[in-house]
């Protein structure tokens, strides 16, 4: 048999069975909401940081920018006006580079390092002629960053010799297909003839349409880097400790470190905005719901008053009477969340089979993860018990000789 | 077993109201005692007192040879829990419970978790107040005077040596008062309990090892049944 305080519990919610379903209602549908809202933003934050980061290194290393350097030093006997006009930016290689690279690839944390050279260009085809932006990588390291491979739409991710691979939107504007050839310009001056050997989309138009992958050797050779590269691209396990790591390379390397998270820094501001109004939404429901138990339960309390009186005046202790309101308060949480979870994703669900986009993929992607489960349960059953909290106190404070009284 | 040495009871602050006034009394085991008066004598409150429901403002009450004066709530818990039984005028019997669970219910409080032991002493209980093929109906499904004989069992279901009575038959026809009090008496003889019944009823009173009368808050007069 159980004990006493579940067997009193258990029955007073079994015995007042219109508030209990009432109650165990109300719960749920603060939990669905919870679920669904917490589904529904989860997955739309998830794709928006996936697409972001789909044609984006997490952590990119470059030289740090040239200074401007003043052509006369004022002396202690002549002042000088000045005006400072920003250096122009050369192409230049990263010093020791490879060391850079075992480094970064070393750190805990970090998937994965890419050299390369980024430069810029034109693409020229018969009459056409596009600006385009030269990518010399090794391609195994590059695809663990960026993986194209992965998002090829033609032909294969192949980059020897003269071999290059091109964005969707580059190769229509050219009109180039797989095993066409291109003459390709660097900024450098430096010229060459390639075979298009593969057509990849990223879903971001500014890389589709612009990014022209060769191999690092050949990026060496069109922008005079010999055995040079102009960034390391890194890879971090969790994309938000991005920043932290940035930092951490900057700071051991002396290189200029940019993370994902400063170069979106407005996408970032959106996505904790919408978090905040996520959260925001929940604490209201929370408080609804803790205010639902809390009044059910302190009407509980006085309805049974008197019984609670006979049940301390034959010896019933004040914890047992405390914990008698504490499980119906965990019960009713935890019972009520169950439901509301089930509801919440059986809705987020639907909602995303309802709403596609004309490819037929869903427009609003749901992210349902056994955390959130998990995380909501838990928080319901808190807040039940925390919201039992007052009426259970009051219950056990009840004086037994006035309760019998006066009921 | 009992014993109440000057034992005052004050009521309100600016205003004092004194509801007993220096009551001394001692009740020995086994005994069968009537606590009489007229409406605002003192008699609730004094059963309250013995009880171990209120506290004197001055004064002891010395229970099974515990002085209460100084105990904290959760020792006079234990004390009412281990040494006293009760029955209400109204039965006060928990609706949402069967009689078997209400019999149990104090003992179950008590310790925490209900034994063999304890549902068979409450089975056996409910047989001997006559009451065995009614033992698992709700209590609200049971006549006023079964209501009453529940309470009865679960007032002595723990072998309690004092059961503290207030006025058990005062909502009850002639003939369940008469059962009840019968019951009363017979656990009186069977397992020795003191009890101690608060009553307007002289037939009942009358029926009792020994009276006691209250009128202002102070013992008026006794009597024993031979005198």
């Amino acid at each position: 048999m159980r004990s006493f305080e579940w067997f009193v519990a258990l029955r007073y919610l079994r015995d007042a069975k219109g508030q209990t379903v009432l109650i165990l209602a109300a719960v749920a549908v603060g939990v669905s909401v919870i679920v669904f809202l917490s589904a529904l933003i989860g997955g739309l934050q998830t794709s928006l940081i996936d697409k972001t980061l789909g044609s984006q290194p997490h952590i990119t290393l470059r030289v740090p920018r040239e200074a401007p350097r003043p052509l006369v030093e004022a002396t202690a006997t002549r002042a000088i006006a000045r005006a400072i006009q920003e250096s122009p930016q050369r192409l230049r290689s990263i010093d020791q580079w490879p060391e850079v690279v075992s480094a970064a690839e070393r750190r805990a944390g970090v998937i994965a390092a890419s050299p390369g050279i980024t430069g810029a260009g034109f693409a020229v085809r018969a009459d056409a002629k596009s600006p385009i932006v030269v990518r010399g990588v090794e391609p195994e390291r590059f695809v663990q960053i960026i993986d194209v491979r992965k998002r090829l739409v033609a032909g294969s991710f192949q980059l020897e010799g003269g071999d290059v691979v091109i964005g969707s939107k580059l190769a229509a504007n050219l009109g180039v297909g797989v095993g066409d050839k291109l003459r390709v310009s660097s900024s450098e001056g430096l010229e060459d003839v390639v075979t298009v050997r593969g057509v990849f989309s990223v879903g971001n138009q500014a890389v589709d349409e612009t990014w022209l992958l060769i191999s690092l050797r050949h990026a060496q050779a069109l922008y005079a880097l010999p055995a040079g590269v102009t960034a390391i691209e890194v890879k971090v396990a969790d994309v938000f400790s991005a920043e932290r790591f940035a930092r951490e390379l900057a700071e051991v390397t002396g290189l200029r470190a940019d993370s994902w998270m400063t170069v979106n820094a407005e996408l970032l501001a959106g996505l904790s905005a919408q978090s905040s109004s996520k959260g925001l939404i929940e604490f209201f429901v929370i408080v609804a719901v803790a205010l639902g138990i809390a009044s059910v339960l302190i009407v509980s309390v006085v309805q049974k008053s008197r019984e609670i009186g006979i049940l301390r005046a034959v010896g019933t202790p004040r914890r047992r009477i405390l914990l008698v309101f504490l499980i119906q308060g965990g019960v009713l949480g935890l019972g009520g969340a169950i439901v509301g979870a089930g509801l919440g994703a059986m809705f987020a669900k639907l909602f995303e089979g309802l709403v596609r986009d004309p490819s037929g993929a869903p427009r609003f992607p749901i992210q349902l993860e056994p955390s959130l489960f998990a995380s909501s349960i838990a928080l319901a059953t808190l807040v039940g018990l925390v919201s039992a909290v007052i009426p259970a106190r009051r219950a056990s404070r009840l004086d037994p000789a006035t309760a019998i009284r006066g009921g | 077993m009992l014993a109440l040495e000057r034992v005052v009871k004050e009521y309100g602050d600016a205003m004092r109201t004194r509801a007993l006034d220096g009551v001394d009394l001692v009740l020995g085991r086994g005994e069968l005692t009537a606590l009489i008066g007229p409406s605002g004598s003192g008699k609730s409150t004094l059963l309250h007192l013995i009880g171990l429901l209120d506290r004197p403002t001055s004064g002891r009450v010395v229970l099974a040879g515990k002085d209460a004066t100084d105990l904290n709530d959760r020792e006079l818990t234990a004390l009412r829990a281990h040494t006293l039984g009760f029955v209400f005028q109204f039965h006060h019997l928990l609706p949402a419970f069967t009689a078997l669970e209400n019999v149990m219910l104090p003992a179950w409080g008590d310790r925490g978790a209900p034994s063999r032991e304890l549902r068979a002493a409450a089975t056996e209980m409910l047989h001997a107040v006559g009451l065995g093929d009614r033992m698992h109906h709700r209590a609200t499904a049971l006549s006023g005077g079964q209501q009453q004989r529940v309470a009865i069992a679960r007032a002595l279901v723990h072998r309690p040596a004092l059961v503290l009575a207030d006025e058990p038959t005062g909502n009850l026809d002639t003939g369940s008062s008469d059962e009840v009090f019968g019951l009363m008496r017979r656990f009186n003889h069977e397992l020795g309990t003191t009890i101690l019944v608060v009553t307007h009823d002289p037939r009942i009173a009358e029926k009792c090892d020994r009276v006691i009368e209250l009128l202002d808050g102070r013992i008026h007069a006794e009597r024993t049944r031979s005198s």
